[in-house]
């Protein structure tokens, strides 16, 4: 489904990805582990689009097309999914609107017709339910006011609507108390398929006890310097990063 | 360019004494402070007069002509009783005929020609206009709509709008123009608000790209009294709107709510004022403006307070989305503050598009275009969610997303 060539990105003069590869399949879970500025969240961003890293080498294959090639909505359309780790607020444009709007550009895409809005607002009640979203947030504008986990949660909500083929989740766990990191987990859970592929950044392991990976990635310096099954993660947890610092090792 | 001298009404001798102001005044030019940033004279060298056989004028189709409530329609300054209706409930219709028969005695006590050019020559020539008065305790549920047609030529709609003791209305004002001849709109409103009354005052610019557009606002409120102006400017070639409250009764409150949009070559001038006269009075200000293509947009809010104001609680906001590099915006604020136990607070800003939030709509599949659309739409919610009659709101909000989509691209 992705496959990730020797993907290398800067920003500016700085050089952050120096050479991925990754293969991620259709129905597998992956978590991408790594200390802070180990180049985990720019990965995402890459694949999401983001226009301030420039990609300088590499190439990325998704379901056989060239992804980066793809503006972000057409990655979007295709099925590309990034969950935020700082979601943006967007004052004046409602939620459901919002929600609406991009479902409706991927049925464009996929030539389905249009929702009108009482068989999204079907939609919607049945996946908010689904996930125990606050239904008044809906109609809120898109994050705003929203505290961290209910910004969080509104990710997976999204995600849950617009049934993308990938999910790349950037740091969902972050900030969440544990209920609402039950409750996150409870909604990618709800995600795992056997037709869509999961990629998990994350800083820690916590989140990998509610979601068990099949792989985990280490990312360091801007390589993915190991990979493992979910006991990987396990072994961070009791180690830390601290053995893959050069300096560390020596003393 | 002259105005005709009308043989109405003589209005206590101010007719003479204004028209000897404008004289001496002139159209006001960029020397003067006020008028620093906005240039008639281009727009004033257009103008002809017109024939005097106008056409009968069709108002069908023309957007916000049909507001759904009562109107009153005045066509190039001249009222047009066969495309107006009376609303019920409350004396509305031809200032020139109140005036005849001896009534709107305060037409010119509240907007001061002798240091406004444009107030003068308004002052001197108007033909007629509308009146408009609201009865103690009147509470009217429907809005009264004034419409203005500008067809070409030179227009001076007058209107005197009181509202008694602890009444309530809204009123509309909309400016519309027809056809491609050039077109000058001087417009004056003088709104009395009694003690106690909550009036609602929406004003929608919306004439050709080859009108000049001049409109004053005069406010005047009594003790108690609630005023909130929504000033919507999204048409003409060169616009400036006037707004002047004074806050002459303790306790009364004043909101002033604007919405500027410019595109290509357009200019929207607005310039407030609001005079806090007696203690405890509260203003709210808040103006936004869009601008793209190579627009110009100036915002100058002025507060005084003077020195019996005791108590002033003033805050000014003027916040600007600029949608291209050639778009300009002048924003100014001036205070003056003679009294010292107050609140004056005002802030402004300029900004473009928000980056983040555009990627953000375009990771979701949203395009490009229809991203920055809907966060230029986005911007303008804090005023038209805010307008009383929310199906005029929902009706403004849905035309600027036609007229925004792919602006700024």
């Amino acid at each position: 489904m992705l496959e990730i060539r020797n993907l290398q990105a800067r920003v500016q003069d700085k050089e952050i990805l120096k050479g991925i590869d990754l293969k991620v399949k259709a129905g597998e879970v992956h978590a991408i582990m790594g200390p802070n500025g180990s180049g985990k969240s720019t990965l995402a961003q890459v694949l999401a689009g983001r226009e301030v890293y420039e990609v300088t080498g590499g190439e990325v294959v998704f379901d056989g097309k060239d992804l980066l090639e793809m503006k972000p909505e057409d990655r979007a359309r295709e099925g590309i999914f990034l969950a935020f780790q700082y979601p943006v607020e967007i004052p004046g444009v409602s939620n459901m609107y919002f929600l609406r709007t991009a479902l409706n550009a991927r049925r464009k895409h996929e030539g389905l017709e249009e929702l009108d809005a009482i068989d999204f607002l079907q939609l919607v009640k049945e996946k908010a339910g689904l996930l125990g979203l606050n239904e008044a947030l809906l109609a809120r504008p898109v994050n705003e006011g929203f505290s961290g986990g209910e910004k969080k949660r509104n990710e997976i909500f999204q995600m849950a609507v617009l049934e993308p083929r990938l999910c790349i989740l950037d740091e969902t766990d972050s900030g969440l108390d544990i209920d609402a990191l039950k409750a996150v987990a409870g909604g990618i859970n709800v995600m795992r398929s056997p037709e869509r592929g999961i990629v998990m950044v994350t800083h820690y392991q916590r989140l990998l006890n509610y979601v068990v990976p099949d792989f985990v990635h280490v990312m360091y310096n801007g390589r993915i310097v190991r990979s493992g099954g979910k006991e990987l993660a396990l072994e961070l947890e009791q180690q830390g990063y601290a053995w893959l610092e050069p300096e560390t090792v020596r003393v | 360019m002259t105005a005709a001298v009308l043989p109405i009404h003589e209005l206590r001798g101010i007719r003479r004494a204004a028209r000897e102001r404008f004289d001496l005044l002139g159209f006001p030019t960029t020397k003067n402070e006020d008028w620093k940033y906005t240039n008639l004279a281009p727009f004033l060298k257009l103008l002809r007069v017109p024939t005097e056989t106008a056409a009968p004028v069709d108002l069908t189709g023309a957007p916000f002509a049909d507001l759904g409530c009562p109107r009153l329609v005045f066509v190039d300054g001249r009222f047009a009783p066969e495309l107006s209706s009376a609303p019920a409930g409350v004396k509305a219709g031809s200032l020139r005929e109140t005036l005849d028969s001896g009534g709107a005695g305060q037409v010119g006590r509240y907007a001061d020609f002798e240091n406004n050019a444009l107030v003068a020559l308004n002052t001197a020539s108007f033909e007629n206009g509308a009146f408009v008065e609201i009865g103690n305790g009147c509470v009217l549920d429907s809005p009264i709509h004034l419409l203005f047609v500008a067809t070409g030529g030179a227009a001076y709609p007058r209107n005197l709008i009181l509202a008694g003791r602890d009444s309530q209305a809204t009123i509309v004002e909309t400016y519309l123009g027809l056809g491609d001849e050039p077109s000058f709109t001087c417009a004056v409103t003088e709104l009395v608000a009694g003690d106690g009354s909550v009036i609602g005052h929406l004003k929608l610019q919306d004439e050709t790209r080859r009108a000049l557009h001049w409109g004053m606002l005069r406010v005047e409120q009594g003790a108690s009294s609630s005023v909130t102006s929504h000033n919507i400017a999204l048409g003409a070639g060169l616009a400036r709107n006037e707004i002047a409250a004074v806050l002459a009764g303790e306790g009364a409150e004043c909101t002033l709510k604007g919405l500027y949009v410019a595109t290509g070559r357009q200019h929207i001038d607005n310039y407030t004022t609001l005079d806090h006269a007696r203690e405890h009075c509260t203003s709210h200000e808040l103006y936004k403006g869009i601008l793209d293509g190579a627009s110009h947009g100036v915002f100058h809010g002025r507060i005084i307070v003077r020195p019996e104001a005791q108590k002033t609680d003033a805050i000014q906001r003027n916040k600007n989305l600029l949608l291209s590099r050639e778009a300009v915006i002048h924003t100014k604020p001036q205070l003056e503050i003679y009294a010292d136990d107050v609140r004056c607070t005002h802030g402004a800003t300029v900004g473009q598009v928000d980056q983040e939030a555009v990627f953000y709509l375009r990771s979701r599949g949203i395009g490009l275009e229809e991203a920055r659309s809907l966060l230029t739409v986005a911007f303008t919610s804090e005023i038209l969610g805010s307008i009383p009659i929310e199906a005029i709101g929902l009706r403004l909000a849905s035309a600027l997303a036609g007229r925004l989509s792919g602006a700024g691209s």
